[in-house]
């Protein structure tokens, strides 16, 4: 919200501050400044300027010749504008001095623009006068500036005035960071009470007081609220004799401050009570009022309604309606309807102000797709309270303004308001809570200047009704705590029970993850977590893969970013494509994130988010390179038992003869391949990519970081070698199942050292090596030992089908 | 006698200083030495000496060939070290040629700003725990004393998978599992990725990270929060920082605050860095909502506590000067190579 520091200081007189002073005070009490703007910044040497006569540039058409009077002097300025007349009176910059931005109204230099004399086709010019936009404001703010041309100003002001001031310009715009529970400081006096409260200094909010004439307004106006559920009170004034002209410069220069633009005297009171008050309120044209009543209730469910920006709106029946004996007069709380909107020729007005309910407020106006300042306010919901006061002063406006005559009386049909909230005052309490140790005294000193009450007998505290986010205990030590000076408060440490400081084990295995990754040269990257449909045609997964089925985002960003991956692999693969778009070499990266797999559909509970480590690479290195990086990381993470690999992944967007499940103790624990060159395709990378996946929550149970020493061996190994002709089919993990299953005991370890295919060995066969290590804990093995066992191994070789060479 | 071993010694001293290379030596140390060199070769002669003399002449022998040894041992390291001198003589490289540097991986800003944190507060004794990211609006928002019909829901721009499930939009909904598991008192931090209706531009992306703290306990005081998180700014960007709070408002907390932290690159004295302002905005604060405790059945007359929430890209931007929020997602290898 933005407005005037000087509207402030109308209702805290003694409040006499610099800006900076007062932004930075109000933030340490909490009413957030974003910041302030000065709008004379830099306006220098600007002053009112009288027109004394105009002649034309005797060597240019479109430029005429002034004499001004600028009080000390009259001084000749030449000028271009064609909107100016002998005696009007302008602003007018002198030499030397300086304005905010050009009369284009484009945006503001930092250091505005300096004005210097000089001569304009050949004729002197000792100035400038100046139109809206170079003063750094707009038409929108001053509506009775021209379109392009000098600013006049609409009455004689004194030659050599400062024009600034005669603006309304020597003012300080502040924008606050209202917060949502703070409705009340969504209007002047809110925030001036909270600077009174603020600076210790006097609140004097306007005195209300109507005249009003000897009629009454029940002969006008009768109000009935069907729906109370969502409007607790409905006040209704009426006033006659309607003159409609602009506002007092003054309120408009007020609610310009607040960026509203003035429109008339009628339309400018209820906007600016809107801002004083924080109620919002609504002005229809009494002749158009069927039946001179109201009537509130909701709306029928495919109605519809013309709003007075003249669109028409489909409503439905939770929608609240302002009608009339016969019809929808106003969409209540958000904007009024184009059937009774007042025109230049209206005579009587009917004013509402009215509480209605926040939430169906904030509904409605979405589901209308209209959100207006009013249903901005109304959807915080509104103090009951306050409607009365509101609808008072805009009526004492009218009769101030000379803007209509004041019908006597009030229609006010409201539900009971709520009971003040009362709260037990507990310094002690409030002080073993905040750790401070603030007197009593100085608590309720802090109490009165907010408007708490506070009963010594019952040692209760009233909030007031405009405070409804005071509810409890913890409210009133805020209160306590902001006015004593959040700064003030002591800093502690926690005492009380030692607590360990800890990581679960996932934890610690994702860290082991990151650290085996990047010893192996990759790069952690991040992706999104959600994606688009189409990523699984991209990855080439069948349509009836279960992959398909995704917890699905109702309000994505977008289609791409619309489901939640079930596959971690899209995320690695863009990475990878981007970095080969920028010819970026030998990229290795690695994700840790969750997929979510959703455990029925419609989704009913919470999906399963399965921690995914994911590899990918393209550039140096194979399928052995990553295979080398998976087992690393599972022998870091204490899995030092066989890893197996089974070709049959059945990835269908992994190359169907480089791929594997990566199995331990016959449990899938991820999976490992070449990219299909149709999907490297589909992501536009015109290279081998080798990925792994391994899916962490089946990893775990495996993992530990016990470790037991297991003595060095004392006794001496004895190594066999063997060399085979196996048919190509036979893989080698094959060969080592045997060598494992049949070394026994004292099989220490085989290592395969040699592996051939090409023309020295028969087609269909390749030719395998591999030396074999035994060993034994207890004594140093005899010939026979070894023999034996390496005899199993061979027998088991051959049944394979394999032949052992000599 | 005597002459003999005199004689022998100077000649084997002769050939040793006439020796050139490490196998000469061997030569001369066989030829004197060994089985069938001289000076055994008297020894064997023994048997001819007078008994009376034997040990007399047994020591000369024994002196001679321990002088040998001596002059041999000499000239052999002598030797050895010229070898190694002039090997290493041949060995000279050239040590400005460039470093074989084995290409290590990098991890990611926000990784090294996460384990930045969670070594500080680990440090104070919290733990780290997890929340789901696909959450219940119970957890999100309700528990959290934002009912259905609070605005406060709509200012988050919230991802819905349906009515009742949601994307988390803070990490907060982690104080209530872990509140609801019953077990006092609480210190945890809860790092994770949370989700907003943001476009994507240099300072926002509908995806990104927070972490969430919370300590409960009996006699946490508001004082406590203020020292807690001066301590945490402190260890993050240096002995130096001063905090500053600000009132504020969320709605499960009650006094809630900001806290902004002196720039770290100009001091506070204002910098294009921090606008000219002298303080950067670092996070959300406040003691727990009474109904928040209530809520997960903890007596808030009984026991109190506070709870954070700092934005994870948020403090990596700041700390790496990273200007654009989307190389964070982009995962450039230039861009990650830097840290």
């Amino acid at each position: 919200m933005n407005t005037s520091l000087s509207w402030i200081k109308a209702y805290v007189p003694e409040l006499s501050c610099g800006d900076k002073e007062y932004c930075d005070a109000m933030t340490l009490s909490g009413t957030k400044v974003e910041g302030y703007t000065r709008l004379d910044k830099n306006l220098e040497k600007i002053v009112v300027g009288h027109i004394e006569k105009i002649e034309r540039h005797p060597d240019a058409d479109k430029l005429i010749v002034c004499q001004v009077n600028v009080g000390t002097q009259t001084v000749q300025i030449v000028t271009g504008a064609q909107n100016l007349k002998e005696g009007d009176y302008v602003p007018t910059v002198l030499d030397g001095g300086r304005v905010a931005g050009g009369h284009d109204g484009g945006p503001l230099p930092e250091n505005g623009i300096k004005i210097k004399a000089g001569k304009l086709r050949g004729v002197e010019s000792a100035g400038m006068m100046c139109a809206i936009e170079e003063l750094g404001s707009s038409r929108e703010l001053y509506p009775e500036a021209p379109e392009d041309g000098v600013y006049v100003f609409q009455k004689p002001v004194t030659p050599g005035a400062d024009a600034v001031e005669a603006l309304g310009l020597r003012d300080t715009v502040v924008e606050y960071e209202v917060t949502s529970n703070r409705v009340d400081c969504y209007s002047i006096l809110g925030i001036a009470r909270e600077a009174a409260a603020t600076f210790r200094k006097p609140f004097l909010p306007p005195v209300v007081a109507v005249k009003g004439n000897d009629e009454d307004v029940r002969d006008f106006i009768s109000v009935e609220i069907k729906d109370r559920d969502l409007c607790t009170r409905f006040c209704a004034r009426v006033c006659k004799n309607i003159k409609i002209a602009p506002s007092p410069e003054w309120m408009q220069r007020r609610l310009a401050s607040c960026g509203i633009r003035p429109i008339n005297n009628l339309v400018d009171i209820t906007n600016y009570v809107m801002m004083e008050y924080g109620q919002p309120m609504h002005a229809y044209d009494l002749k158009n009022v069927a039946g001179n009543k109201i009537i509130v209730r909701r709306a029928k469910d495919g109605d519809t309604f013309q709003t007075l920006d003249g669109q028409v709106r489909k409503l439905d029946s939770e929608m609240l309606m302002i009608c009339d004996a016969e019809k929808e007069i106003g969409l209540a709380g958000i904007m009024g309807g184009e059937n009774s909107k007042i025109t230049e020729d209206v005579q009587t007005v009917l004013f509402e102000a009215a509480t209605f309910n926040g939430a169906n407020i904030r509904k409605s106006s979405k589901r209308v797709g209209l959100r207006t300042e009013a249903s901005g306010i109304f959807e915080k919901g509104l103090d009951p309270r306050n409607a009365e006061e509101a609808i008072n002063r805009a009526c004492q406006l009218i009769e101030e303004l000379g803007c209509g005559e004041v019908v006597g009386g009030i229609v006010d049909v409201k539900e009971p308001f709520a009971p003040l909230k009362e709260i037990p005052f507990e310094p002690e309490r409030i002080n073993k809570f905040l750790g401070t140790e603030i007197p009593k005294e100085e608590m309720l000193e802090i109490f009165k200047r907010l408007e708490l009450a506070y009963d010594e007998h019952t040692n209760i505290i009233t909030a007031p009704s405009f405070r409804q986010d005071i509810e409890c205990f913890a409210d009133i030590a805020e209160e306590v705590a902001r006015f004593y000076g959040y700064d003030k408060i002591p800093t502690t440490l926690p005492t009380g029970e030692a607590t360990t400081g800890k990581m679960s084990f996932k934890l610690r295995v994702e860290e082991k993850a990151r650290d085996i990754a990047e010893y192996c040269g990759f790069s952690q990257g991040m992706c999104y977590s959600f994606e688009s449909p189409k990523v699984f045609d991209k990855l080439m997964i069948p349509a009836d893969s279960p992959l398909r089925q995704t917890v699905t985002i109702a309000n994505p960003l977008g289609e791409d970013f619309s489901i939640m991956r079930t596959i971690s692999l899209n995320g690695i693969l863009t990475s990878l494509a981007s970095n080969y778009n920028r010819r970026n070499k030998n990229v290795r990266l690695y994700e840790l994130g969750n997929i979510y797999i959703p455990k029925s559909l419609p989704v009913t509970d919470y999906p399963d988010e399965r921690m995914q480590f994911t590899l990918g690479m393209y550039g140096e290195g194979d399928f052995f390179t990553m295979k080398g990086v998976v087992e690393e990381f599972l022998e870091s993470i204490g899995m030092t038992k066989k890893i197996t690999y089974d070709p049959n992944a059945e990835k269908t967007f992994l190359h169907p003869g480089r791929q594997a499940l990566i199995q331990y103790k016959e449990v899938v624990i991820g999976y490992l391949g070449e990219i299909h060159p149709e999907v490297t395709d589909n992501y536009g990378i015109d290279t081998k990519v080798y990925v792994a996946v391994l899916d962490m929550p089946a990893v775990l149970p495996f993992a530990s970081f016990d470790r037991k020493y297991e003595g060095i061996a004392k006794y001496p190994a004895v190594s066999r070698d063997i060399s085979m002709v196996v048919p190509k089919k036979i893989l080698v993990g094959d060969i080592e199942k045997v060598i494992e299953q049949r070394g026994g005991k004292i099989l220490e370890e085989y290592q395969l050292f040699d592996l051939y295919e090409g023309s020295q060995i028969k087609s269909g066969y390749k030719s395998v090596a591999y030396s074999i290590t035994f060993r034994a804990k207890d004594r140093t093995l005899e010939e026979s030992d070894v023999s034996g066992a390496m005899k199993k191994i061979l027998n088991g070789l051959e049944g394979l089908g394999i032949e052992l060479r000599a | 006698m005597k002459e003999r071993l005199e004689q022998i010694k100077a000649e084997a001293i002769r050939q040793i200083n006439e020796s050139e290379a490490l196998d000469k030596l061997n030569d001369v140390r066989v030829s004197f030495l060994g089985k069938k060199g001289e000076l055994t070769t008297v020894l064997k002669g023994m048997k001819d000496v007078a008994p009376e003399d034997r040990p007399k002449v047994g020591q000369l022998v024994n002196e001679a060939r321990a002088e040998i040894e001596r002059v041999l041992d000499e000239a052999r390291t002598n030797m050895e070290r010229k070898l190694r001198e002039a090997r290493m003589k041949a060995e000279v490289i050239d040590v400005t040629l460039p470093a074989q540097k084995n290409s290590v991986g990098h991890r990611h800003p926000n990784t090294i700003a996460l384990e930045e944190v969670e070594r500080i507060f680990i440090g104070m004794g919290y733990e780290v725990v997890e929340g789901p990211e696909v959450e219940k609006d119970y957890y999100n928002f309700e528990a959290l004393n934002i009912p259905a019909d609070h605005p406060a829901k709509d200012e988050q721009d919230t991802f819905y998978i349906n009515r009742d499930i949601l994307l988390r939009t803070q990490t907060s909904g982690v104080q209530v599992h872990e509140m609801e598991k019953g077990r006092l008192p609480i210190r945890m931090i809860a790092p994770g990725r949370v989700f907003r209706a943001d476009e994507v531009d240099a300072t926002h992306s509908p995806s990104f990270h927070q972490i969430e703290g919370l300590v409960i306990d009996r006699n946490i005081t508001f004082a406590d929060l203020k020292g807690t998180l001066a301590e945490f700014a402190r260890e993050l960007f240096g002995e130096e920082t001063k905090v500053k709070f600000r009132p504020h408002h969320f709605p499960f907390t009650e006094p809630s605050a900001e806290m902004d932290v002196s720039c770290f690159k100009c001091g506070g004295s204002g910098c294009r860095f921090c606008k000219g302002e002298g303080w950067i905005e670092i996070l959300g604060c406040g003691m727990v909502h009474p109904k928040v405790l209530k809520m997960c059945n903890i007596d808030p007359e009984e026991y109190t506590g506070f709870a954070f929430g700092v934005g994870l890209e948020r403090i990596a931007l700041l700390k790496y000067e990273i200007d654009d929020m989307r190389l964070l997602y982009e995962n450039d290898i230039r861009f990650l190579k830097q840290f």
